[in-house]
């Protein structure tokens, strides 16, 4: 295989995925590993996870505490790195790829909602969302603009000038969600969205979440919630760091 | 431009802890300034002898009397230094350019009623040109008023300010030296003192006019000898030494009963030990500038640490590396600069208080400034570089999760 770039075309890149997947396919892992040295002890967090995901899905991944989810999904947000196997995202073969290009696809595919919102805390709402364009190397104008649109989009456009402890849970989590889609990523990625928010709250962002896949965005949910889960189109169950089940779902109404 | 935002950002963080920015900069405000008082003390001492040397006039050297020995002993009276030899030097010098004889003996000074006891000093007319003195107001006495005895005489600068008249004013009028008339032709520029004696302090009549009207006597104080140009100070003094145990009668082996100086020598000497106290005490200054930047790497230090989860942020939204560590660079380096200037201030202020509160004398040069300044940079960037590579090294999930 020729060393690829993330300069190479798409329809390039989708050219060198592996045999029978499909080409709309965002997301491509083949036996992906992660162990963690603890000590004189190994810990096997994932054991060998083959999954495709395309575009325009919505995916729950779920599984018990300690199953391997965070650890798959940090994997896919290429914010830790496999040691062992393969993942393409979007064609581009991320564990080829240099510290550099990892940042930047971080910047441009992924948008990544933590459990823990991780605002800058003396940033406003603003500025937070600013971040990602910022590191992207956009005019501070235009930056503004698309902030403030993105605000809009979950509706904190009258919250704008607000720093993280003037919010509440929701409008912080609603804030994190802006960001993460602010330079339109191929993929938004959310590790327990709503684990810190009370029920109505959570109702509100899945709603949001739900109103977003509409709009076109593929979406992965990580979730131990069945109610959660329900309302993805497809539900990838893990356990022990392999993938227990894997089955398409009709929402609930 | 993404350049622009980083530096924003590392000033931003600044603001948000001005406190301990302020305490932070302050190891490099006491160092910077440190560095440019002890510069600026020794190049004004460096500067302020070199002008004493350039007052002395070039190339010369100077005979006073000496002890005569006997026995090992020094014997009471001084041996005398004649005009005659100062006519010998002038006349046999192969290496001698100029002669300038000088008797001198404190003598009671009368102008307009008002009494003062001053130095005066007979010499001859070339007195000014190889003292490298100037006359400002009036003139010189000539060679032909030195030999027909003439009862002239130049003050010194401060003396008709001692008399409370206007050096311009006191010029045709006459004072009483020893209770004799003499007019006033002629007053120097000031020149400051010289250690051992103050030229603007005294009063200078023809040498004739000394010998034979007032003083009763031929006895010189000093001989100011001009070396040839080209010809060195060593060789002067072996042609002088000559001369003068010819004139003395001193046998060979016998002792000198005369003594020659060289007054720019001393000085010289004077100096190199002040520039070797200079530079010790700037490096002691230097020192405290490192011991501030120290002081820098651990306030970085622990501003990464406190920090992991905005840097985990960071990477996690896209920044690479470079940004992370460009960002606390560049926020150390603004510490060290903003501390450098203050310090460049500091150390200004404190030399123009020494220079103008207790007379020192001192020079800010434009050199040490930049020095300085370029240093604290240069500690900014050292002290900065550990701190920014742990903050662009940490692993992106740990920052993350790090409370
Ligand atoms: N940084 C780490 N060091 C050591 N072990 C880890 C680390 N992160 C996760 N693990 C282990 O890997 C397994 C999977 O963890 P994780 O992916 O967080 O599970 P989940 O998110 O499904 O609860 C767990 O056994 C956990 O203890
Ligand atoms: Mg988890």
């Amino acid at each position: 295989m020729t060393p690829a770039t993330v300069t190479d075309s798409t329809a390039a890149r989708m050219a060198k995925l592996p045999e029978g997947v499909p080409r709309d396919s965002i997301i491509v892992t083949r036996n992906l590993r992660r162990a963690y040295e603890m000590g004189s002890e190994t810990v096997h967090a994932l054991r060998g996870i083959d999954l495709t995901i395309r575009r325009n899905e919505f995916v729950a991944i779920m599984g018990p505490s300690g199953s391997g989810k965070s650890t798959l999904m940090n994997m896919i947000g290429c914010l830790d790195s496999p040691t062992e196997g393969q993942y393409w995202l979007n064609g581009h073969p991320v564990w080829e790829l240099g510290d550099n290009e990892l940042a930047r696809i971080r910047n441009k595919e992924i948008g990544f909602v933590f459990q823990t919102f991780n605002l800058l805390p003396r940033a406003t709402a603003l500025q937070n969302v600013e971040l990602p364009m910022v590191y992207a190397g956009m005019p501070s104008k235009r930056r503004r603009e698309a902030a403030a649109g993105a605000l809009d989009r979950v509706g904190l456009t009258d919250r704008m000038h607000h720093r993280p402890n003037e919010l509440s849970g929701g409008q912080r989590q609603r804030v994190a969600i802006a960001r993460a889609l602010v330079n339109l990523p191929s993929i938004l990625l959310a590790d327990e969205p709503t684990g810190n928010l009370d029920s109505k709250t959570s109702a509100e962002i899945l709603e949001l979440f739900e109103h977003l896949f509409d709009e076109g965005q593929t979406i992965i949910l990580v979730t131990h919630e069945h109610d959660i889960a329900e309302h993805a189109r497809r539900q990838v169950h893990l356990l022990d760091g392999l993938i227990e089940r894997d089955i398409a779902t009709e929402k609930a109404t | 431009m993404l350049i622009f935002e980083i530096i924003k950002v590392a000033f931003s963080s600044i603001r948000a802890n001005k406190l301990r920015a302020g305490l932070t900069m302050l190891g490099v405000i006491i160092g910077v300034s440190a560095v440019i008082t002890v510069v600026a003390l020794s190049s004004g001492a460096r500067k302020a002898v070199e002008e004493q040397i350039e007052a002395l006039g070039a190339n010369l050297l100077s005979v006073s009397p000496g002890q005569s020995f006997m026995g090992g002993r020094a014997s009471e009276s001084r041996v005398s230094l004649t005009v005659e030899d100062a006519e010998a030097l002038a006349r046999d010098g192969r290496l001698i350019a100029a002669v300038v004889p000088e008797i001198q003996r404190s003598f009671p000074v009368e102008y307009a009623g008002q009494n003062a006891s001053l130095n005066v000093v007979g010499t001859t007319s070339n007195y000014g040109a190889v003292r490298n003195v100037k006359i400002t107001y009036g003139r010189m006495f000539s060679i032909g008023e030195d030999e027909s005895r003439q009862r002239y005489a130049v003050l010194g600068a401060a003396v008709p300010t001692q008399f409370n008249v206007h050096p311009r004013a006191i010029i045709s009028q006459t004072i009483l030296i020893r209770g004799q008339p003499f007019e006033v032709i002629g007053v120097f520029e000031a020149k400051g003192s010289q250690g051992w004696s103050n030229p603007d302090e005294q009063v200078y009549i023809p040498l004739k006019t000394a010998q034979y009207r007032i003083f009763g006597s031929d006895r010189l104080r000093n001989v100011a000898v001009q070396i040839k140009e080209g010809a060195s100070l060593d060789a002067g003094m072996v042609d002088i030494e000559g001369i003068m145990r010819r004139e003395h009668k001193i046998r060979p082996g016998a002792e000198n009963d005369f003594q020659i100086r060289n007054s720019q020598e001393f000085l010289a000497t004077q100096q190199q030990t002040t520039e070797v106290f200079g530079v010790l005490l700037a490096s002691i200054a230097a020192v405290s500038l490192l011991v501030g930047g120290i002081g820098i790497m651990n306030i970085m230090l622990v501003s990464v640490t406190e920090r992991t989860r905005e840097i985990g942020i960071r990477k996690a939204l896209g920044a690479t590396r470079a940004n992370i560590m460009f960002q606390f660079l560049i926020e150390s380096l603004v510490l060290c600069l903003a501390g450098g200037a203050l310090g460049v201030a500091l150390g200004w202020g404190a030399s123009s208080v020494m220079s103008t509160n207790f007379g020192w004398n001192t020079l800010v040069s434009p050199t040490a400034v930049a020095v300085a300044f370029a240093f604290s940079a240069l500690v900014g960037l050292f002290f900065g570089l550990w701190p920014a590579q742990r903050a662009a090294s940490l692993n992106t999930i740990e920052a993350l999760r790090y409370e």
